[in-house]
């Protein structure tokens, strides 16, 4: 299987002391939706800066598509979704769409048509002239999915891109992720929810800026010989102490 | 650097603050404003008041869009949006060169208002008219507006970015020419004054309203003005960083 992103020995410093990342090396494939998955505040909206090219490495190495991560070229290639939604609260959605859109280097022919088929995807046609700020916190974060969606990037790295989302939502989302997948594109999803785990087809579980493991949901829990995702993180954790 | 891009982040802000009437209304009107309260405060005085007049206008667009840039491109580097775009194929020039050319844009709006009401309603006179007192207040709001972006880089919050006008542009207000005249000031001031960027905007304006020709002090003050102001930009784009 095609390597997506190759993570080598990656440490981190956040301030002068606190170690986020901590020798961490993990290989994440092509087309495949990667869950980081761990407690709030384990290192993984870390991780996702340091692959977006956010972040600056202490030591070790990141390559996407075997170029080093946050160069140039790789700059259409991957999309990135913070955690806060980060969109400009007094514009409008269409408004936000155009302006990412245009900065992304997209045609001006392109971007109307593409504006159109992001509404549609993320279902906000009838808020497209709305203010932002007039949305709800979820309406918010599909404004800011469909930023993450422009161009069709091949690498999407979202940061709980579900959080505060309703469950029929969510359940929207994740089979559009699965799309995704299917047309090729590579998605990095970051949660805390382990129910979310067990959709994804690789997990890398994190904690303390460290790796705990990495494999399908199945293989974990054949691993440590538990049924769900759940339950091999908690035994992970034991064994770790 | 893309001109395609840096227009889009131009139109971008300025439909930003077209949904945002209020805060349009309070950097085009309260300037006016004031001005014409000072004409009253001086009601007793209209030559003295004649004098001070052009040198505020040399100071209110400043302040004004210092105020304005600094919060709204604060709000940039904290709501996420920046950690967005400095992943996307963009230069951080079309960002930086796209803000000030929206605020430019604003201050060349206000300085057109304000100096149209200070000379035409409230009838005060300069020797060198109209046109080279705009001038010179859009160099004034340039200014303000470049070290509106460079400062936001030293706030946290929303909160510190309305304090940093007291230690940034408050002691350049105090020495610049306008309470005392600066030959008056202790000599250790007069160095002062002679490197903050402001008191070259009000001196500028003193030239404009003592002198009915275009003078080469009224020129090397705008070079001054402009200089800083790009210096500012250059320091702006320097703190906007692709990795932290």
């Amino acid at each position: 299987m095609e390597t997506a992103v190759n993570i080598q020995r990656v440490s981190v410093l956040l301030g002068k002391r606190f170690r986020a990342l901590d020798n961490v090396s993990v290989s994440l494939p092509q087309g495949k939706i990667i869950g980081f998955i761990g407690p709030s505040g384990a290192g993984k909206t870390t991780l996702i800066r340091s692959i977006v090219g956010r972040q600056k490495l202490a030591s070790g190495s990141i390559d996407i598509f075997d170029m080093p991560a946050g160069s140039k070229r790789l700059r259409r290639m991957v999309s990135y979704m913070t955690q806060e939604a980060s969109v400009y609260s007094d514009l409008t959605v269409t408004q936000n769409l155009e302006y990412f859109a245009t900065m992304l280097g997209l045609d001006r022919s392109a971007i109307k048509p593409e504006v159109a088929r992001l509404l549609q995807t993320v279902d906000l046609q009838t808020q497209k002239n709305q203010l932002v700020e007039n949305l709800s916190g979820g309406q918010k974060q599909r404004v800011s999915l469909a930023i993450a969606l422009i161009g069709n990037p091949r690498l999407l790295v979202l940061d709980e891109p579900t959080v505060g989302l309703d469950p029929l939502l969510r359940e929207e989302l994740w089979s559009l992720f699965r799309r995704l997948t299917g047309e090729g594109a590579t998605l990095i999803v970051s949660s805390h929810v382990m129910d979310e785990a067990e959709r994804c087809d690789e997990l890398v579980l994190i904690r303390n800026g460290q790796l705990l493991a990495q494999g399908s949901p199945k293989q974990l829990c054949e691993q440590t010989g538990t049924h769900s995702v759940e339950q091999s993180f908690l035994k992970l954790i034991g064994e770790n102490k | 650097m893309s001109v395609r891009k840096t227009l889009a982040t131009t139109k971008r802000v300025l439909k930003q603050l077209s949904h945002d009437p209020r805060s349009l209304a309070l950097v085009l009107l309260v300037p006016l404003l004031l001005i014409t309260l000072l004409r009253y405060v001086f009601d007793g005085q209209p030559q003295l008041f004649n004098s001070l007049a052009p040198m505020i206008l040399g100071i209110f667009p400043l302040l004004f869009m210092f105020l304005i840039t600094s919060i709204a491109t604060l709000r940039e580097r904290t709501s996420g949006t920046l950690d967005r775009l400095m992943t996307e194929p963009i230069s951080k020039g079309d960002l930086i060169f796209g803000y000030a050319l929206a605020f430019s844009l604003v201050g060349f709006v206000q300085a057109c208002l304000a100096s149209l009401v200070t000379l035409g309603l409230l009838d005060v006179s300069v020797m060198g008219g109209t046109v080279p007192v705009i001038i010179t207040a859009v160099f004034a709001s340039f200014l303000g507006t470049t070290l509106g972006l460079f400062v936001s880089a030293f706030a946290r919050n929303e909160f510190q970015a309305v304090q940093l006008v007291m230690p940034i542009i408050m002691p350049q207000v105090l020495l610049c020419g306008l309470f005392v005249a600066r030959d008056q000031m202790a000599t250790v001031l007069q160095w002062l004054a002679d490197v903050f960027p402001v008191t070259y905007a009000v001196d500028a304006m003193t030239q404009v309203s003592r002198h009915a020709n275009w003078t080469g002090e009224l020129t090397r003050d705008l070079i001054v003005i402009g200089g800083c102001g790009v210096a500012a930009l250059v320091l702006g784009a320097a703190t906007i960083r692709r990795q932290e």
